[in-house]
Parts: structure tokens; C-alpha cells; sequence
């Protein structure tokens, strides 16, 4: 387990940066916390860092699902909140790109019990100050080495 | 109505949309007399929205697929047509979940090759963009605010398929912020009514709310922050007073609906210099989406389009939600022009309307703390 003291969102988005330039296709990412903890500025910023073409990244939470061709080939953003039924994860074609994707997933608790086991999970958590976030990096298999020395 | 042109022969097309939540048909007629919607069907499930705080996705795309035959034959039965009196068959092609895009498609190349008629693949946005020609007839180019759950843009629309960007949201759209905001205050869902109602015994002015992104120059927006800031002033309550009053949702609700109006009203205001100086001859301003319905933002908008001297239309709600009528309409103008799609027409989860707009980089919390 890694913590993080984010002071900022700049912050935070450096730590995105730093995790993205580690990420590989099959790589799945879920991230966890309430509204407003800084989930989708995350996600943001780690995209931003690996797309092609510069481009926007709205929040998926009312299109469920955006993909992204990136240097690390392609990067899907899910936003589960609306999500009713575990079932609907694999109408989504999401089963399928935890192979074949790096996959960003807000509100995995969405997923059931369909957790892609090697997952490495990152807790969003507001801070003391209005700009501080605590990000907890629990991570599973083979992650702890590839995360090393992530936090400076 | 749209424009009254006595060369234009009349067409009727089957609408066919399914790249959301919704699966929908629709057959609409476009003529020397303008257009009209002969039926429109939306097989959706707003009655459970109210159970899980926000729109329920109906993402099976074999839910759609069971439902395409169904709305098909009531929009042909509605309009009292048959597949053998249209002219062409227009379906939405993306942007949207692949699988209901796929099986939309799917669909409509059945029918064309069944019937030979004209395949048309139309993008989702350009539905909603060129509504306001369909139900108002408004001559190109107008501008068109796009803003609803999942999107919000402004967009000079010049034609069929000539779109410019000029600017829109780099996180959160406002209906989704109106959603967020309702949740975290304990209001119900959809979120744009319930923060409406709770906002009219308000007070707008007790919070100091930001307004992002007003600082910068352009007619991006940003609403996460906004979102945040409601997050931020309902827990200094919680911690102070143990929990929130009456007048405290009323309070915030109203000082976030505020926030919401000022930013848009102001970003629009720019949009509006940015069109008018292309001279239109009949400068036209239209809001479409969920987020048109809300009062406070509706009039500002119209106060901003009057003091530019330009006519403001907001289609109606049933028209601006997903619907197959729009992607009816937009394939007759695709039709008049013979932009036809054959059996190669592919489904395209991602299909922006305007590929050359540059992008803004960066999240919008900066702009929401500034």
C-alpha cells in the first residue's frame, strides 16, 4: 500500500503522469472516492499524458464509456455510477478491454464481483485543506515493483 | 416549420436511433411546405430514473435489438406508412455506445437492402444541432448551444455537415453538474427540476460560488469545479451545525443555479460576437437540451440574445432529448444533398462534429478556484 499526500491538483495530476508512463495494455486501474475527490481530474491528467493528439476529456458518466488511441495503445475511461446490474459491465465490452486496454474505471464498486484480480486500486479521499486529496495506492499483483519509487 | 422551397420534392424517412440509453424511431416528412414529424416513438425507462440517482442506462445492446423492431413498426403504424412509401432509411451511426450504435445500424442496413432504399448514416450531435431547422426552420448559419446530460457546446451550424466549434465544456456538462449537485444537497433525481424548485425560496447570494472559467478568454466551460464547491460549502455546514436546514439546500441550490446561469449566459454572450461577425442574415440563437428547461437559465439566455438583437428558439424538450425524428430530419438534408452511405457504413463510438477544433488542455478545476 502507497500513500499520497496530494497538496494540490496539480498534485495530483503529476502523480497521474508518473503512473501513466508506467501503464501497458491489460493494465486496469479502479478509482475509488466520493464526488468531487478528484477521480475524473486524475483520470484527466493520465490520459492527457499518453494521447496521440491533443483532445478533450469529458467526464464519461453520462456516455458510460470513452476510448482514447494513446502511445500506449488504447485507454478506456468508464464512469460505472450508473450502472444498475453487474451484467451491464459486459454489454459494455469492458471484460473484453481489461485484456486489451489500459482501463480507468470510476466506481468499480460497480463491477461486482467481476474485479479484474491483478487491479491496482487508487482511494481518493479529500484532504485537510480544500486542495489536499489522500490517494492510497492498493496494489495487486506485480504492482508494488512497478510502482516503486512513484511517490518522490 | 423549415423554409418553404417549392423545388424541393417531398421525402419521407424512417429515423432510427439507438447510441444511448434510449431506442427510438421516428418517420418524418420534408417537403415544399416544410417539415414535419409523422411519428416519433422513444422506448426509454424514465420512470425508474428516480430510483438510481441519475438516467438508468439501457446499455444491452441486445435490449436494443429487441426493442428496434418494436418502435420501428410504431413509428411506421403512427405516421400510417409503410416501408414501401418512404424514400430512404437514416440511422444514427455515433457518436455512442458501440453496441447500440451496431445494432442500430445493423437494423438499417437490413431494411435498406430489403427495400433498396437509400442507406444514411448521421451522426447523433448533428441531429441535435440541426433540430432547430426542423421544428423552427431556422435559415444557416445559426448558432446552437447544445447542453444537456452529457454535452455542451456551442456550435455555428452553416449546413448539414458544416459545423465550427467555437468552445464547450472541458469536464462535467451542466445537466450532469445539475445531477451531482442534487445528489450531494439530498434532492431528488433528475437533478435539474429538483435543484430548480429547491432554488425559488432561496437565497443565491449567501454562498460565494465560483463562476469557471469566466476569467479566461473563449467559449470553453467548466462545471466540475462548481460541483466541488457545493461539496465544500454542504460539509463546512455539516461540520458546523450537524446537518443541513431547509434554507440551507434552498440557499445553495439557489447560488449554484446562479452560478450555472452567469457562466453560461456570459459564455454565450462571446459565442454570439464570434457568429455575428460572419453577418447572417437572419442571426437566429438556439438552446437545446434538458438544461434549456430550467427557467432562471432559459431567460438569461434570451436576455442575451435580445440585447444582440439576435431570435432565440429553444425547441421543445421532446425534441432535444434523444429522439429519431432529428436523425430523420438530418438524413433528408443528407438525402437532398446525395451524401448516401452504402453496406460499408460503419458504427463510430467516437464522432466529433467539428475534427479541427483544438482541444483545450488542462482540467477545469483551475479555472473554478480562480
Amino acid at each position: 500500500m502507497i500513500l499520497f499526500a496530494s497538496q494540490s491538483s496539480d498534485d495530483t495530476a503529476a502523480l497521474a503522469r508518473r503512473i501513466g508512463a508506467r501503464l501497458r495494455s491489460g493494465d486496469v486501474l479502479l478509482l475509488d472516492g466520493p464526488i468531487g475527490a478528484g477521480k475524473t481530474h486524475f483520470a484527466r491528467a493520465l490520459i492527457q499524458s499518453l494521447l496521440i493528439r491533443p483532445e478533450d476529456v469529458p467526464s464519461p458518466t453520462f456516455t458510460l464509456v470513452q476510448v482514447y488511441d494513446s502511445v500506449a495503445g488504447p485507454i478506456w475511461h468508464a464512469d460505472l455510477y450508473r450502472l444498475t446490474d453487474p451484467s451491464e459491465v459486459e454489454e459494455l465490452g469492458l471484460s473484453d478491454a481489461f485484456d486489451s486496454a489500459i482501463c480507468l474505471i470510476e466506481w468499480p464498486d460497480r463491477l461486482g464481483i467481476r474485479l479484474p484480480p491483478g487491479a491496482l486500486r487508487l482511494v481518493f479521499a479529500q484532504g485537510a485543506g480544500d486542495d489536499q486529496r489522500q490517494i492510497t495506492c492498493v496494489a495487486g499483483d506485480g504492482w508494488p515493483d512497478r510502482l516503486k519509487d512513484i511517490v518522490p | 416549420m423549415t423554409a418553404r422551397n417549392p423545388d424541393v420534392p417531398t421525402r419521407r424517412l424512417l429515423g432510427i436511433e439507438s447510441s444511448c440509453d434510449d431506442t427510438a424511431a421516428a418517420v418524418v416528412s420534408v417537403g415544399p411546405v416544410g417539415a414535419r414529424v409523422l411519428s416519433s416513438i422513444v422506448a426509454g425507462q424514465t420512470a425508474l430514473h428516480a430510483d438510481f440517482g441519475g438516467v438508468v442506462p439501457e446499455i444491452a445492446a441486445r435490449a436494443h435489438v429487441e426493442k428496434l423492431d418494436t418502435v420501428i413498426r410504431a413509428a411506421l403504424d403512427t405516421a400510417e406508412v409503410t416501408l414501401r412509401d418512404l424514400d430512404g432509411i437514416a440511422v444514427t451511426a455515433g457518436p455512442g455506445l458501440i453496441g447500440g450504435v451496431l445494432s442500430g445500424v445493423m437494423c438499417a442496413k437490413g431494411l435498406a437492402a430489403a427495400t433498396g432504399l437509400p442507406l444514411i448514416g448521421v451522426n447523433h450531435l448533428a441531429g441535435h444541432a440541426l433540430t432547430p431547422r426542423l421544428t423552427d426552420g431556422l435559415a444557416y448559419p445559426y448558432l446552437m448551444l447544445l447542453v444537456s446530460g452529457g454535452h455542451c457546446q456551442f456550435l455555428i451550424v452553416a449546413g448539414p455537415t458544416d459545423f465550427t466549434r467555437l468552445g464547450g465544456t472541458i469536464d462535467d456538462a451542466p445537466g450532469e453538474a445539475f445531477d451531482k449537485a442534487a445528489r450531494l444537497l439530498g434532492l431528488p433525481q433528475p437533478g435539474g427540476p429538483a435543484i430548480e424548485q429547491a432554488a425559488m425560496t432561496g437565497d443565491a447570494t449567501r454562498f460565494r460560488l465560483p463562476r469557471p472559467l469566466l476569467d479566461r478568454p473563449g467559449c470553453d466551460l467548466s462545471f466540475s469545479g462548481l460541483k466541488t464547491a457545493i461539496l465544500r460549502a454542504r460539509d463546512t455546514l455539516v461540520t458546523a451545525q450537524g446537518g443541513l436546514y431547509r434554507r440551507d439546500v434552498a440557499d445553495l441550490a439557489a447560488g449554484f443555479q446562479a452560478a450555472v446561469t452567469d457562466v453560461l449566459a456570459e459564455k454565450t454572450r462571446r459565442a454570439l460576437m464570434t457568429y455575428l461577425a460572419l453577418s447572417p442574415d437572419a442571426p437566429a440563437l438556439a438552446v437545446a437540451g434538458g438544461v434549456a428547461a430550467n427557467c432562471s437559465i432559459r431567460s438569461a439566455l434570451q436576455t442575451v440574445a435580445s440585447n444582440a438583437g439576435v431570435q432565440f428558439t429553444a425547441p421543445p424538450l421532446a425534441l432535444c432529448t434523444d429522439n429519431a425524428a432529428m436523425i430523420a430530419y438530418a438524413g433528408a438534408e443528407l438525402l437532398a444533398l446525395g451524401l448516401t452511405d452504402d453496406m460499408t457504413l460503419a458504427a463510430r463510438p467516437r464522432w466529433p462534429l467539428d475534427n479541427d477544433a483544438a482541444p483545450m488542455l488542462g482540467s477545469g478545476r483551475k479555472g473554478a478556484k480562480a
